[in-house]
């Protein structure tokens, strides 16, 4: 659904006159992913920077303390990275479906079942050496997680049951079976206020990056990206699930297991957003409550749009999209605007990057004509 | 149980009046759906137009002390987040689906900016019909207290599958649904009719909205519609396209929605999370078990991309 037409195909067929041109053939299409976001982030700003400007607040002050606030300071950077880290996972979980054509958007849920898996196995395997505990914690999330997905990816495949609206729905399932649990069964009775579940232990916290406040979620959203991206563009599983995101009919004459590429994509996808939960859980509260819903899950989705589904662009894509979550707390105290500003600007943005979408190809000096 | 206390009947009652009380909004929002994916197009954004909807007619409300003004802001919310839509969907090589998540987070996300200042006021609400002034259990009469948006709703159900069948407008909405070649040779403008479709759907979708802030629950904050919107938009799937069965669907699901609070009401306080979820189980359960792999849906528009 998402369209994939790599436009570099149609650069192979002419032969560059001159160097120069010849440049811009072999890369225009690399250029024009960089640019036409680019172009629809800067759009989104401007119009972002309109609307407060309606609200009698100064654009400029706006702009200022949203750079300030995200990449400003080493303080705001470290905030920037660690609501990137999750990110990056959840937007894994709608970018590698993608590959294949399908529309998932139920990262949060994916998320909230991987960090109440994790949450449970570290609280049953409480005594074991750390170490133990905090790989248990990763398996039971990525399945956790895995699995939520691999169910809309299985509807999907055998009952024709659209993905993207069974996804979502989940979301509201997994939300629904986590304040059940943590309210219930898994109630810690200390927890009055908040219910919550009974803490992980700080032993068995994931801790920060030395010299950092940034947690080690990072390091897994980093190699997690750059698996995926080896998975799919480099390896012949990757090569098969692209082939049947293209043409599902040439992938079924070629004699590829469709369901087999569905679920295990599906189950990779749901795996990120999972370890995203594990990580929340073990970097940053270290227990599960409803905290945990707070929307990285749907922030992943336009940052897979935004990076055009690819799993490397989603690392900056990422962190930019952190940062502006990050300066969100300043713009609230300098500015006095609502904590909901983020979710218009987000908004905006994707709404930028879809429409940005009829320019690809149409970007006279990219074309390579001389 | 003694003492006029009606004991477990209760919860019967309470499901009843949920149906009518709570399907009011679904009802609203799966019609516009209706309109909207009969003419080829699907708008998942309509849970931001629902949440914007709810947010403006409280504002308006509140405002102007008239919540009929406020009903009619909402719709008119409703329709422009429609345009928004169309708008963008009419560029080439733009995916409907897409444009409706991005449409649901930046409605959200706007109903959340603007509607911070209408958290703590009052706005004057619809006022209700009592049909139950001829029964003195107290429960039945508040069942029966009928919201007029909700007559509303019922009477557009039938006037929408009889202008389906018969009218110019709703032939035009169909053919552009099932065969936009068609409609193009007939010397219509397919975006031209997708784009009023979406309008209509998206003013139906704001009404909806605007019951929910201004009858019930009757008020505005962040948590007002969970997913109503989304929901609304399954629940045409599993009507077939079908306004009738539309309004037969939202009322099993508000009754759904209603069971929840109502077991909560007799004291069954454990699972009440996973009764508040009752409605997106039931939906996807009814989608597991409407929908094949193997053909597509019966009734489903031959253009609407949810169904290759």
């Amino acid at each position: 659904m998402t369209t994939e037409a790599a436009d570099p195909v149609e650069a192979v067929g002419t032969i560059a006159p001159a160097a120069d041109s010849g440049f811009l053939q072999r890369h225009g299409g690399t250029i024009e992913y960089v640019l036409i976001p680019g172009a629809a982030l800067a759009g989104a700003l401007g119009v972002f920077g309109i609307f407060v400007a309606m609200f009698g607040k100064n654009p400029l002050d706006l702009y200022f303390y949203m750079y300030y606030g995200a990449f400003g300071t080493w303080f705001s950077w470290q905030n920037t990275l660690t609501r990137a880290a999750p990110l990056v996972l959840t937007a894994l979980c709608t970018a590698l479906p993608a590959q294949l054509g399908m529309v998932i958007i139920g990262g949060e849920g994916a998320l909230l079942i991987g960090a109440l898996s994790a949450t449970s196995a570290a609280l049953v395997l409480q005594g074991l050496p750390p170490f133990i505990v905090q790989i248990a914690m990763v398996i039971a999330g990525v399945i956790g997680g895995g699995l939520w997905v691999m169910l809309s990816g299985a509807l999907r495949q055998y009952r024709g049951v659209n993905e993207t609206i069974s996804s979502l729905l989940l979301v509201y399932i997994a939300l629904a079976v986590l304040n059940h649990l943590v309210e219930g069964v898994m109630r810690d009775p200390a927890s009055l206020n908040k219910p919550s579940t009974r803490e992980i232990g700080a032993a068995n916290m994931i801790g920060s990056i030395p010299g950092t406040d940034v947690h080690w979620g990072l390091v897994f959203g980093l190699i997690a990206a750059i698996a995926a991206y080896i998975l799919i563009y480099h390896t012949v599983f990757g090569f098969a699930a692209r082939v049947a995101g293209g043409n599902i009919r040439a992938a079924k004459i070629v004699g590829l297991n469709v369901s087999k590429l569905i679920l295990t994509i599906c189950f990779l996808a749901g795996g990120a957003a999972g370890l995203a939960g594990m990580v929340e859980v073990a970097a940053v509260q270290g227990r599960t409550n409803a905290n945990l819903a707070a929307g990285y899950g749907f922030t992943g989705i336009l940052v897979a749009f935004l990076a055009r589904q690819n799993p490397l662009a989603i690392i900056p894509v990422a962190i930019l999209l952190g940062g502006i979550s990050a300066s969100g707390g300043l713009l609230q105290r300098r500015l006095g605007l609502p904590d909901a500003s983020v979710l218009v600007l987000q908004g905006i943005i994707f709404v930028f990057v879809l429409a940005s979408d009829v320019l690809y190809g149409r970007i006279g000096f990219l074309k390579g004509r001389s | 149980m003694a003492d006029g206390s009606i004991g477990l009947w209760t919860v019967p009652l309470a499901v009843l009046g949920g149906a009518i009380r709570v399907s009011t909004p679904f009802l609203f929002v799966s019609l516009g759906e209706c309109i909207t994916e009969r003419s080829g197009r699907i708008n998942l954004g309509l849970e931001g137009t629902l949440v914007m909807g709810a947010m403006s007619a409280y504002g308006i409300s509140y405002l102007t002390g008239s919540p009929w003004l406020g009903v009619f802001a909402a719709g008119i919310t409703g329709a422009l987040l429609g345009a928004l839509h169309a708008g963008i969907c009419s560029l080439p090589r733009v995916n409907d689906i897409a444009v409706g998540i991005a449409l649901m987070l930046f409605g959200t996300g706007l109903a959340f900016y603007l509607g911070k200042p209408l958290i703590e006021p009052t706005a004057p609400r619809l006022p209700a019909i009592d049909f139950g002034w001829w029964s003195d259990i107290p429960q039945l009469r508040a069942a029966l207290r009928i919201n007029v948006m909700f007559l509303i709703g019922v009477a557009l159900a039938p006037i929408l599958y009889w202008a389906f069948r018969t009218t110019r407008w709703g032939l035009l909405i169909r053919t552009a649904g099932e065969s936009s070649d068609a409609a193009r040779a007939m010397g219509y403008s397919v975006l031209l009719i997708r784009l009023r479709a979406t309008m209509v759907g998206g003013f139906l979708a704001g009404i909806g909205g605007s019951f929910l802030s201004l009858f019930y629950p009757g008020s505005w904050n962040e948590g007002l519609s969970s997913g109503q919107g989304i929901t609304a938009v399954a629940l045409v799937i599993f009507a077939r396209w079908d306004p009738l069965l539309c309004l037969w669907a939202s009322l099993a699901f508000g009754g759904a929605a209603a069971l929840g609070p109502a077991l909560q009401s007799v004291g069954v306080t454990s699972g009440y999370h996973l009764f508040n979820a009752a409605p997106y189980i039931l939906t996807l359960a009814i989608m597991i078990i409407t929908c094949s792999p193997k053909r597509t849906l019966t009734g489903a528009p031959a253009e609407l991309s949810i169904t290759r």
